[in-house]
């Protein structure tokens, strides 16, 4: 049975979620470059609204929730979303248009492989992007996502908790960003030459859009206009708001001054960690994951990527993997059949096994993400090479790989 | 006939340009530049990463004076510019060996006023 306000929340939610890839990470990327390399860093995120939405009307929806195979992967039945109409399907919500659930997790095949180009920013060869992204997003995204939430999928049937993609979008991208900084090594001059953020109001302007769209991400994953999606979206906010207020603390005590960059960055590490806990916590227990994630992530980014010195630009790995992370195994102490009866209890509510199917789940997608990204980021290296001429990074991206610039310098 | 060139901080540009005003000397060119001395540029720090070496922005004056005005556009911006700090910049006073006005042709003294 369709119903008209579930269809109405998930519809524009699904635009929220489009929000989030261009303009929110394109502008939240863009502003952390330098001038030179801000249209290529956006165009990164653009280019995967319109690549991705293609990919997944083609074979990605199929792959990742069409009929299940080995419990691995969606057939190809539903290619070119042939058999994907109004009626809705039971498997993933009773109360909508299948075809609007597609179009609904579309948004979110689009935004994963957006998120790692942090990694790589400022570096990466154009054309070898465009198909690194294509075959990432069908070779990891679509079984990964198949896993998590299709019907047949092993880790569904495990009963791993990611009401929102905690582990799907945010620990598989993350992780593929931590290879891709290893693998495409440092930016020229990275560690010698300053490489600050060329405009932070862009950036700030982005974690905004990011934080507003998020509502989308997560509420919207209730798949109705329900008490769950209320819980989902107060969950949401109250996350991103203690995990920012936490970032801006511990710089204010670690290095002297509270940043608004910091802000912004704590914010979207506490939506990246109530990602897969939304729906299933309390309130309080939101307020909880963002200290313990902003903590966490703020020691990833600012301590160990120092000390390691591997150039995960813009804190792809740090904020998306690791945050990715500390939520998923949050989920597993904070859950509450309370707050959602189809879930589960956490280990603080008596059900300490919930913990281990977490980490199950996040040690099965890491551990995939890393051998797939890794082979492929070899093969298109040999094939096509994955960085830029050394000349063509110090000109900057944005001239060579597309010939235009962002400033001009007189009228 | 001279070329003052002085780099100040951007913060004292309208004391420096009151000054100036005061003098009579009111044709100049402003330009924004970065630049360091002895303290060797500031440190802004980035998601907990210090980025030492940042030039300063700064701000250059271009004037060119007859003889009779290079004292009193020297002391118009040390007024107008001094705080006693380090940062506070330098007056450089170069000779200038030709002046053209544009418009009107005129060469030399009768240009540069």
């Amino acid at each position: 049975m369709i119903n008209s306000g579930d269809t109405a929340w998930v519809l524009m939610s699904t635009a929220l979620v489009m929000l989030m890839t261009a303009p929110g990470l394109a502008f939240f990327y863009g502003g952390l470059v330098r001038r030179k390399n801000v249209l290529a860093t956006m165009m990164q995120s653009f280019f995967m609204l319109c690549l991705l939405s293609i990919q997944w009307v083609l074979w990605g929806y199929s792959l990742s929730f069409g009929p299940d195979v080995g419990h691995l992967i969606g057939s190809l039945a539903w290619f070119g979303l042939n058999g994907v109409g109004m009626a809705p399907n039971p498997d993933y919500a009773a109360t909508i248009p299948h075809l609007l659930f597609a179009v609904y997790q579309m948004m979110f095949a689009v935004i994963t492989p957006a998120l790692i180009t942090g990694a790589f920013a400022e570096r990466m060869k154009f054309s070898t992007y465009v198909v690194f992204t294509l075959l990432w997003a069908t070779l990891v995204y679509d079984p990964v996502c198949h896993w998590v939430w299709g019907a047949g999928g092993w880790l569904r049937a495990e009963g791993a908790l990611d009401f929102a993609g905690g582990t799907v979008v945010h620990i598989s991208s993350g992780i593929a960003a931590l290879v891709c900084a290893l693998v495409l090594g440092k930016r020229r001059g990275y560690g010698r030459e300053p490489m600050p953020p060329h405009n932070l109001p862009l950036t700030i302007l982005g974690a905004s859009l990011l934080w507003f769209g998020w509502f989308g991400f997560n509420a919207g994953s209730a798949l109705g206009a329900n008490e769950l999606a209320v819980s989902a979206f107060i969950a949401t906010n109250t996350a991103a708001a203690s995990a920012a207020l936490t970032w801006m603390f511990v710089e204010w005590k670690a290095v002297g001054k509270p940043t608004i960059l910091g802000g912004a960055t704590g914010a979207v590490a506490g939506l990246v960690a109530i990602t897969p806990a939304a729906g299933f916590v309390s309130p309080i227990s939101a307020i909880f994951i963002g200290i313990i994630v902003a903590v966490v992530c703020y020691t990833a980014v600012a301590v160990i990527k120092l000390k390691l010195a591997y150039d995960d630009s813009l804190d792809a790995f740090g904020v998306h993997g690791v945050g990715g992370t500390v939520g998923a195994l949050a989920t597993g102490l904070f859950a509450q059949k309370i707050i959602n009866p189809a879930g589960a209890n956490g280990l603080f509510f008596g059900n300490p096994a919930q913990l281990g199917t977490q980490a199950l789940g996040v040690a099965a997608t890491i551990a995939y993400s890393i051998i797939v990204t890794f082979i492929l980021l070899k093969v298109l290296d040999l094939i096509m090479g994955l960085r830029v001429k050394d000349e063509e990074e110090v000109v900057g991206l944005d001239i060579t790989q597309h010939e235009e610039s962002a400033y001009t310098l007189l009228d | 006939m001279k070329l003052i060139v002085a780099i100040i901080q951007p913060h004292k540009l309208e004391d420096v340009l009151q000054e100036l005003d005061k003098k009579e000397i009111y044709l100049k060119t402003v330009s924004n530049v970065l630049g360091c001395g002895r303290q060797k540029g500031a440190t802004e720090v980035y998601r907990g990463r210090k980025e030492t070496g940042n030039l300063l922005k700064k701000v250059r004056l271009e004037i060119a004076v007859n003889e009779a005005f290079v004292e009193p556009t020297i002391s118009a911006i040390v007024k107008g510019a001094k705080t006693g700090k380090i940062g506070d910049g330098k007056i450089f006073v170069i000779d200038l060996n030709q002046c053209v006005r544009i418009r009107t042709g005129e060469r030399g003294n009768e240009a540069i006023g």
